[in-house]
């Protein structure tokens, strides 16, 4: 790479994380340490039923035995699991009027271009806004309503709708499945649920907005989605953090049911702060998300836009049961300065002609490590299953790695399986091109990357295409010229 | 126009132009023929301001500015466009997008406002037909899996909508069917005017049978050796470089 690009590149890559700010609220906030007392506690504060806080308990309990995976290439400091808190919330309680939430918290949300208030939302987008461990506010509800679409913070899903929690609470994700899941099974404490009635086509996207704010707290949110009979979803989740000096640890878990003909979409975008250059700060984002297609015809799509965090560990994946069902993972992952991606899907496929796709891009740039990591299991009965996956990778500048991990297994013969890969550096002769067509370096860059994550951008819904558009462009880029 | 003074130029310590001086002035078009590996698409890249390569004496003046430590993106901006040899594949980046953010960082610097949508898409259009491509050519990714036509056409198209001061043509007529020849020489005859200048780089007579040059040179191991008229052209055709090596 010429040493101009490189110096130009680099610069930008400094920028600033526009999202860092804290918010000043009073909030009631666990002290630091974890035991069956603690998880006792949040389960009173939650009001919970017996079953539930049981069921926490026997995770904590499995947890203990269990020890911290190491096969993910990622490198850090090892967590002081007792010296985080597990509950922060601020202290007025969720109500159904905004009046009630804190100004200091509304105004948090609008700065980050999310209005709670419902005149002023993005017409047909519900928001579910997450502020460290509780839910805030959920809009449009009522709305909601009327289709018998169900949209609420899973504290409130405990209380108004125990029957479905408890018949789909770690049907997909047992609490045992991992580490980090099983940690989150102890301590969760709010997230979103969402379920969809019979041949209901949910009328407007739906999304939560994570928020982590107070320091030395673990944020474990919780989300669970189904899709019942014939019924479609489309989800978007977003994710922002504080600029801190310390690390946060972020394990959220999330389940997804798809029974017969279903459809649930589910899009992330995660910019959480990812630490300074010197790699500083940042949060630990390891996350366990799986979807059940059940039925039959049923499908589930991933799509994730991977641009913040300091380490991130998830592998969305899709267990396809029912015949015909189809999983579906589009990734763009984004590591620069000394940001660790480890990430990718794992498609199992169990009912006949099952059929996944997986469309990864990894960006790194800075000294950035970007992992690919991703399995595809066809088991015996899964007559004439197949799996076509692209794995991508792209490098900007030569301090940065990418590295690509495939797993297969196949027990049937009859599967059909498509791999392609491919690692580039960003072209000198494509900066030179587009350099030669007046168009400025940092432009170039970004015009380069955002083809190159065109295929994954295309599969999220339309406003937030645009979004990740963006948010690739002021990551790789911005401030120069 | 442009004005090459005694330029010395060189890629990974190996000199490749040892002193070359050329002056096109506005409404001309000149010629370069040699051999492969002579330095012409050295020339054609320094005109443009290439990184790769490094300038070790020698000057070049677009209008009487100098340029020859000025930036790729603002020589292209001051005029230059260079059709390249081997145009490269932006996977993802559409024609249509590319195009207008070339143009209207262009018209940006020239202080006139960005051209909309509609208007860039009428003005590609005829354009477009002309090269006798379809509109859906807009549509792709620039010059992922084109053919070698219609990279050289996607070149023409560039040129034809950017409109610079100088276009540097490089090896654009080569491995093209006698058709697209035809086309790509139409694109530059519409292009070229009293106000600006055209620098082909050729090994053929082919194209100069209907772009008419002014000046043609000859170059050899980094030098132009020779310059004349339309004749030079017939002789290289005939009796090839040798006897300009004595
Ligand atoms: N990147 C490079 N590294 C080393 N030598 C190069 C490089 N590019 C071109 N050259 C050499 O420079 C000389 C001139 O090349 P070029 O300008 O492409 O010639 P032409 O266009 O006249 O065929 C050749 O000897 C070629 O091998
Ligand atoms: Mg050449």
């Amino acid at each position: 790479m010429v040493d101009k690009n490189q110096q130009v590149i680099d610069k930008t890559l400094e920028q600033e994380y526009k999202y860092g700010f804290t918010t000043d609220v009073d909030q009631t906030k666990f002290e630091p340490g974890l035991d069956e007392e603690v998880i006792a506690k949040l389960s009173k504060i939650k009001n919970e039923p017996e079953w539930l806080l049981e069921w926490r308990l026997k995770a904590f309990k499995n947890w203990k035995k269990m020890s911290e995976p190491t096969w993910a290439k990622i490198d850090y400091e090892p967590i002081d699991y007792q010296a985080l808190s597990y509950y922060a919330a601020p202290k007025q309680k969720k109500n159904d009027s905004l009046d009630d939430v804190d100004p200091e918290i509304l105004e948090t949300y609008n700065k980050l271009g999310i209005s709670l208030d419902e005149q002023k939302r993005l017409e047909g987008v519900a928001v579910d806004a997450v502020f460290d461990s509780v839910s805030i506010a959920t809009t449009f509800k009522d709305e909601l309503a009327k289709h018998g679409v169900i949209f609420c913070s899973f504290s409130e899903a405990v209380q108004d709708h125990p029957e479905l929690i408890k018949k789909y609470l770690g049907s997909v994700i047992p609490a045992t499945d991992n580490y980090f899941a099983a940690l989150n099974s102890a301590v969760f404490s709010d997230g979103s649920f969402v379920y969809i009635p019979k041949g209901v086509r949910c009328p407007m996207e739906l999304s939560t907005y994570f928020r982590i704010n107070a320091t030395n707290t673990g944020q474990f949110e919780r989300t669970l989605i189904i899709a019942d009979e014939g019924s479609y979803v489309s989800y978007l989740e977003g994710c922002t953090a504080p600029m801190r000096d310390e690390n946060q640890l972020h394990a959220a878990c999330v389940e997804l049911v798809a029974h017969k003909d279903a459809t649930i979409k589910y899009s992330t975008i995660q910019n959480w702060f990812s630490g300074d250059k010197d790699g500083k700060g940042g949060i630990y984002n390891f996350v366990t998300k799986r979807g059940n297609c059940l039925g039959d015809n049923s499908k589930i799509s991933w799509t994730q836009v991977e641009t913040g965090s300091a380490i991130t560990w998830k592998y969305p994946s899709v267990i396809m049961q029912g015949d015909n069902s189809v999983g579906e993972f589009y990734s763009v992952a984004v590591t620069k300065n000394k940001q660790q991606a480890d990430t990718g899907t794992k498609m199992i496929h169990i009912g006949k002609n099952t059929k996944s796709t997986i469309i990864t891009k990894g960006i790194s740039a800075g000294e950035g490590q970007n992992t690919y990591r991703g399995g595809v299991k066809i088991l015996k009965n899964a007559e004439n299953a197949q799996n076509f996956s692209q794995c991508d990778s792209i490098l900007i500048g030569d301090k940065c790695g990418a590295h690509t991990f495939p797993y297969i297994d196949v027990k049937n013969p009859s599967a059909k399986m498509e791999h392609e890969a491919t690692t580039s550096s960003i072209g000198e002769d494509q900066l030179f091109y587009c350099n030669q067509r007046g168009i400025k370096l940092d432009d170039a860059v970004s015009m380069i990357v955002n083809g190159f994550c065109k295929e994954v951008f295309e599969e999220l819904p339309m406003e937030f295409a645009v979004e990740a558009k963006q948010l690739i462009e002021v990551t790789l880029e911005n401030s120069v010229g | 126009m442009i004005k090459i003074k005694n330029l010395e130029a060189s890629i990974d310590d190996k000199t490749i132009l040892k002193g070359i001086d050329m002056e096109i002035p506005a409404g001309e078009v000149h010629v370069i023929m040699g051999r492969n590996g002579s330095g012409k698409s050295t020339l054609a890249n320094v005109i443009a301001g290439n990184e790769a390569y490094e300038v070790d004496s020698g000057s070049i003046a677009m209008n009487d500015t100098d340029i020859t430590e000025m930036s790729i993106e603002n020589r292209a901006l001051e005029g230059i466009f260079l059709c390249f040899q081997y145009p490269v594949a932006i996977p993802g980046v559409g024609m249509a997008y590319f195009l207008r953010s070339a143009l209207n960082a262009h018209r940006k610097h020239q202080g006139k406002d960005e051209m909309d949508a509609l208007e860039f898409l009428n003005n590609a259009k005829a354009i477009l037909s002309e090269l006798g491509l379809d509109d859906s050519f807009l549509k792709r990714s620039i010059n992922d899996g084109f053919s070698g036509g219609e990279k050289k056409k996607s070149e023409i198209l560039q040129l034809l909508t950017i409109n610079p001061k100088l276009a540097v043509l490089d090896e654009t007529d080569s491995g093209l069917d006698v058709d697209a020849l035809r086309t790509v020489a139409k694109g530059v005859n519409k292009f070229k005017n009293e106000n600006n200048s055209v620098l082909i780089i050729t090994h053929y007579q082919r194209l100069l049978n209907y772009i008419k040059p002014d000046v043609v040179h000859l170059m050899i191991d980094g030098k132009i050796v020779e310059s004349g008229d339309m004749s030079l052209v017939e002789k290289v055709e005939k009796d090839g470089y040798s006897w300009l090596e004595k």
